[in-house]
């Protein structure tokens, strides 16, 4: 996270048209028995340079989201403009040369099984009309920048799930394009991959300037590499802005159900206390709080979730601890905390705390 | 009398006709499924694309191609066959022979290729194509650069299941004077109670459909690129 000002401040200059931007976008999907209105209402800017994290629920809409954004849905009413170029105006043919600007990855890799590695990164080119001696060349480049030239002859079910990736990632760069659309790119690798990944995408939005949008239902994604956030709940952008403040203070109870709703199982807890969410950032300090606080107030509290690490040698993310029954001295603990540079947020009831977690 | 020189009387008697009907069953299988199958990949094509859900659905050809398809499937080949007699007569001139044979065949048999190379191609990963359409390709290079090289197995296996009942039909033929071992079986074997040929056309008949079926499902397997491990 500590690069993310560094990736926007190197492409964006102020006042510039957003790369994407949408307005008003609504999709209904329409069939004998009922509407379903998978998105309503989105208006959202994009900037040049961004990595921009698109999260929420499984069956929020996002992936509709995201494919709105190439047209491969077409919204029902709205607009999407791609660096101020309407998307609905233009004829199949210009929505053709524009979707070589804008690439995509998908969560099942979607390769060309009887084709080789090489001849899949070609195959956007071939599209394009790339002389193939020049095509061929580039696959070359990419796929050395994706660590797999030696696979180059080897066919998809030869690699792993992480490698398919890598050769996807290589054949949406092949046609240098603006932007790289992510559908839930990672949510089939396992953790490890995942963080590999996520750092080749981070690499490819630095060194080729490439606008990044992360469709994802996990949040540790999103606090990996993004530096902006939209949250989509049922259809509808429940808050955006930049990853850390969102983070640290998130303003709807669709974000604090996805920051709470990672991490697993469920903790005993007292009866009645107090529970809170405080989020550790960049300016919390190095001292243990949450022991110091025990100490201070010769109280003990519930740690009912922790999800914290070790960013650049400060503690970041975030803890869920239920306070003493006691009110004044609750008080005094929240006072404490956020006397320590921590975000404090009270959640409103152990009801709630259930309603967020454990549910996916 | 010796076992082998009542094979060599036999062969002496019956192998030029064998030979040569075989030959003539050849003939009508290969020419009638290589003309079914220029027919039949268009309207597999058709039905694909025109699908509802398909890459330019267009309800009105979609429900053409479907009824025209579900009617001459359903009509028996052996009806068929007289039925299109004027048509016959009118391409070819005559209404018998191995070449008359060869309209009927091809008619019973495109709109049963149309149903199998759709169903290759609907086999086809939506996401593949999704893909595809993300990279700005056209239709048509989806349906020539993307179904049928990815369903290609599933379509020489389809070429194998056509020969072999393209092969069937083509024997039925026989009993009207079409020509070919069909028509050997149905005259010495049944006109004239020579059982023994009979038999051997039978043979022969098995033999070219496993010949063909073998050599497809070899085909099909070895240009598949998702079993290399």
């Amino acid at each position: 996270m500590q690069d993310n000002n560094l990736t926007n401040g190197n492409n964006k200059v102020n006042g510039e048209e957003p790369i994407i931007r949408l307005e008003h976008v609504s999709k209904i999907f329409s069939s004998k028995e009922q509407d379903v209105e998978a998105l309503s209402d989105i208006s959202l800017d994009i900037e040049k340079g961004d990595i921009f994290g698109i999260i929420g629920m499984s069956g929020a809409g996002k992936s509709t989201l995201v494919r709105c954004l190439n047209f491969l849905e077409r919204p029902t009413s709205g607009d999407v403009f791609i660096e101020g170029r309407s998307l609905s105006a233009m004829s199949t043919k210009e929505l053709r040369k524009e979707r070589v600007e804008i690439s995509m990855i998908f969560q099942n890799f979607n390769l060309l099984m009887q084709r080789n590695v090489i001849d899949n990164v070609c195959f956007p080119m071939e599209i394009n009309k790339v002389d193939r001696k020049v095509a061929r060349k580039k696959a070359e480049r990419l796929l050395e920048e994706v660590g797999l030239l030696e696979k180059a002859k080897m066919y998809p079910s030869q690699l792993s799930g992480g490698q398919k990736q890598r050769v996807a990632i290589a054949r949406a760069l092949a046609n240098d394009p603006k932007v790289l659309l992510c559908d839930e790119a990672t949510s089939a690798l396992d953790p490890k991959t995942t963080k590999e990944v996520l750092e080749l995408l981070k690499d490819i939005n630095q060194k080729h300037g490439i606008t990044i949008v992360i469709i994802t239902h996990a949040m540790n994604v999103v606090q990996e590499i993004c530096n902006k956030v939209a949250i989509i709940d049922h259809g509808k952008l429940a808050e955006t802005g930049n990853v850390l403040d969102v983070f640290a203070n998130p303003k709807s109870d669709a974000a604090l159900k996805l920051m709470l709703n990672q991490g697993a199982g469920t903790v005993a807890r007292m009866k009645g206390g107090k529970l809170i969410r405080i989020v550790f950032t960049k300016n919390s300090s190095y001292e243990p709080v949450v022991a110091n606080m025990v100490l201070k107030f010769l109280s003990p509290v519930n740690i009912m979730r922790a999800d914290t690490r070790d960013i650049g040698g400060t503690a970041q993310g975030q803890m869920v601890l239920q306070l003493p029954e006691d009110e004044e001295l609750s008080l005094q603990m929240i006072d404490f905390l956020k006397e320590h540079g921590l975000e404090v947020q009270i959640l409103s009831s152990m009801a709630d705390f259930e309603k967020y977690e454990g549910e996916e | 009398m010796s076992f082998s020189s009542q094979i060599s009387d036999f062969w002496n008697q019956y192998g030029t006709l064998l030979v040569s009907n075989t030959g003539v069953t050849l003939y009508m299988v290969f020419v009638s499924t290589l003309v079914a199958y220029v027919i039949g990949i268009p309207m597999g094509i058709g039905l694909v694309v025109t699908a509802p859900n398909g890459l330019c659905s267009n309800k009105v050809l979609y429900r053409i191609l479907d009824t025209i398809t579900n009617i001459v499937r359903s009509i028996p080949f052996l009806i068929l066959l007289i039925l299109i007699m004027p048509l016959t007569k009118k391409i070819v001139g005559v209404t018998f022979g191995s070449t008359a044979t060869i309209v009927p065949l091809v008619v019973s048999a495109a709109p049963f290729i149309a149903r199998m190379v759709e169903s290759s191609l609907l086999e086809v990963d939506k996401g593949v194509i999704e893909a595809a359409q993300s990279m700005g390709a056209s239709n048509f290079t989806i349906v020539f650069k993307v179904m049928i090289t990815e369903a290609r197995t599933s379509l020489i296996i389809g070429v194998t299941i056509a020969l072999a009942t393209i092969l069937g039909y083509s024997a039925m033929a026989g009993s009207v004077g079409g020509g070919g071992l069909g028509d050997v079986a149905i005259q010495y074997g049944y006109y004239r109670y020579k059982t023994e040929v009979m038999i051997i056309t039978v043979v022969l008949l098995v033999v070219l459909v496993q010949v063909m079926q073998a050599f497809g499902m070899w085909l099909g397997h070895k240009l598949d690129r998702r079993s290399i491990h």
